[in-house]
């Protein structure tokens, strides 16, 4: 799939396809520790525009934590985060996703009360912008602001094909629909950067193929940067363009998939060895 | 198979998100409407109005400015009651600081007092959430009623520790005191409840309502979504708090003409409460489904007895009433816990598809 990726002609994404590509989201030396419990021990990345990037690891290893990290949900101890070529400041969860990263859970954490509909309309509640005085109201402003932003909630419906479940109560669908209507929320935030946690845990091979698909169509039709944890090495080798591997907190490789596939240090991690 | 929408095609968005897309619905509200604006007050008598209509619109108005809060934003309130009362309390300050001043645009003021008071009681919430915040908004509901008792400058120094509603007239007809008719009390009662109802179904479909029902069902990722939680729910706390003090000042002003700090204790708190949770959280409609509930059944119960002939003590049938409620809200909330609102919803899914299962 990565030739796939190199061949398209149209695709603004791609680190090989712009030549050298820009820096979105540089991390160096971070730490992050719980009281005794060291969380992550002095990673450094960069995630470049335009790419897929995967963390990987085995369990524990740190990743959510990286990623919590990113979105601003954790304070690492040390290190800096480098957004856009600015140092970011510690910031709250919602300055993040106002500033472009956007993510999806490992356990669905969809609004189980809400339609579908309601929950991609959620991912833009950050472009919305009527106060209380016009919602009151309805008619005019609040309403014309709505129906503009249920246009584009309704492009993502038709782009991940769940038309049919649009009014259902999100708590009704199947495991798989929810994990695509939680990606459709993502999107809405229409964000630079997306951190999808295990997108495809829990799926059969089916809708594994169907989530990867959205994932490159993602990448290449909105040109959006993606990260992604995944356990599926084979979803993970076909999808990432590159690829960073954590052990306990520690990163242990870094670069294209067929690299950190032959390191002797990402195969004693997965299968363990001696003493 | 009446209620289908079966060749009812939208094509705008607008259409779409309209209050009630459904035509039958659109009918529905427009003969309830009816009924309320026309067909209760010219044949109900005085009884009807006082005792049952004007204290069920006071107390659907609560119970949709508690389900704000709880229904819509899952921060759980105790505190209800009390709120009621600081609308009840600053309304009656008002008419008497401002004697001329139109009294039912100081009902509708006297909500902003007990929304500032609901917001600053709305501060834990941040950090506590479900039972744990339902007692610090318990100790709003104890810190209030003892301002109520102890604070005379509350109740101009009456001796009798109550507040007595003024009499104020309003394009020639009195609005509030002792000698104003149940209808004009009706209408007045009618027409605020409506209204703010009309309103917070606006607010609820919007991206507000939104947000509140996000920090609902999962404050994390409403957080990563880029809702402010702090913001959002002190919003909820104010909204749902200024609509229970206008409910509350309604009772009093259009209702009981006179109340002491005890009709504002915990038991209207909990009354309240259960309406919404009867009635449906998270539902305008249950809202006034669970008032209904609460409210009119056990006085139509009571006549039950005189209707059918039977001759029985009075403590009896009011004994036998509570029996009777008690029993229907634990058979209901069996039946389906999410209340009223559910079975409506459960009844018109099947209607629709009738005569097929599904």
């Amino acid at each position: 799939m990565n030739a796939f990726v190199a061949d398209e002609a149209l695709t603004p994404a791609g680190p090989q396809a712009s030549g050298e590509a820009e820096v979105l989201l540089r991390v160096d030396n971070v730490s992050l520790a719980f009281g005794g419990v060291k969380a992550i021990t002095d990673i450094s990345f960069d995630i470049l525009k335009g790419e897929i990037r995967a963390i990987i690891g085995p369990n524990g290893a740190g990743k959510t934590s990286m990623l919590n990290v990113i979105n601003g949900f954790y304070h690492p101890q040390e290190g800096t985060i480098t957004w856009r070529g600015k140092v970011r400041r510690k910031m709250k969860p919602y300055e993040a996703a106002s500033q472009g990263i956007a993510r999806t859970f490992q356990n669905v954490a969809l609004f189980k009360g809400m339609t579908t509909l309601d929950n991609i309309m959620s991912g833009r509640s950050l472009k919305m912008h009527r106060n209380f005085f016009w919602q009151v109201l309805w008619r005019g402003p609040a309403e014309r602001e709505e129906i503009e932003h249920r246009k584009k909630v309704e492009e993502i419906i038709d782009f991940l094909e769940i038309q049919a479940i649009r009014k259902t109560p999100v708590g009704r669908l199947p495991y798989g629909l929810q994990k695509r209507v939680e990606l459709g929320r993502a999107l809405a935030m229409e964000p630079e950067l997306l951190l999808l946690d295990e997108p495809m845990a829990g799926m059969n091979l089916e809708e594994k193929e169907d989530m990867s698909r959205f994932i490159i169509d993602v990448n290449q039709e909105f040109g959006t940067t993606i990260a992604l944890i995944e356990h599926d090495m084979g979803v993970v080798m076909d999808l990432s363009d590159r690829v960073v591997v954590l052990d306990y907190g520690k990163k242990i490789a870094d670069g294209p998939p067929e690299e950190v596939q032959a390191s002797q240090a990402v195969i004693d991690a997965y299968l363990g060895v001696s003493h | 198979m009446f209620y289908r929408e079966a060749g009812q095609f939208k094509t705008s968005y607008k259409a779409d998100q309209a209050l009630f897309p459904i035509l039958q619905d659109r009918i529905g509200m427009a003969v309830i409407l009816i009924i309320a604006f026309v067909v209760i007050p010219a044949f109900a008598n005085d009884f009807f109005l006082t005792s049952i209509m004007i204290p069920f619109l006071v107390f659907a108005l609560a119970a949709i400015g508690l389900n704000i809060l709880t229904g819509y934003c899952g921060q759980l309130s105790l505190g209800t009651g009390a709120f009621m009362g600081v609308g009840a309390y600053a309304a009656y300050k008002l008419t008497s600081i401002f004697p001329d001043a139109n009294v039912i645009v100081m009902v509708l003021v006297s909500g902003v007092f007990s929304a500032a008071i609901g917001a600053v009681f709305g501060l834990p919430s941040l950090r506590i959430k479900g039972l744990y915040l339902a007692v610090t908004t318990l100790a709003a509901q104890f810190f209030l009623e003892w301002c109520f008792i102890r604070i005379p400058w509350l109740y101009n120094y009456n001796a009798s520790g109550a507040i007595e509603v003024p009499r104020r007239e309003m394009f020639g007809f009195i609005v509030t005191g002792a000698e104003a008719l149940p209808i004009t009390r009706y209408f007045v009662v009618l027409c605020i409840t409506a209204g703010i109802a009309y309103l917070m179904a606006n607010v609820l479909r919007g991206r507000i309502g939104r947000s509140w029902m996000m920090i609902r069902d999962m404050d994390i990722a409403a957080e990563l979504m880029g809702v402010r939680p702090l913001r959002t729910k002190l919003m909820a706390f104010a909204v749902s708090s200024y609509i229970c003090g206008v409910a509350g000042a309604m009772m009093v002003f259009f209702w009981l003409n006179a109340a002491e700090p005890s009709s504002y204790s915990i038991r209207l708190s909990f009354q309240i409460l259960f309406m919404v949770i009867l009635g449906g959280l998270g539902s305008l409609g249950g809202a006034f489904m669970g008032a209904a509930f609460i409210w009119i059944l056990p006085v139509l119960l009571k006549f039950v007895p005189g209707l059918l002939g039977i001759d029985i003590a009075a403590e009896t049938v009011e004994h036998a009433t509570f029996m009777i409620v008690g029993a229907l809200i634990i058979f209901f909330l069996i039946a389906e816990p999410h209340g009223f609102a559910r079975l409506w919803q459960i009844a018109k899914q099947k209607l629709r598809v009738w005569p097929f299962p599904y």
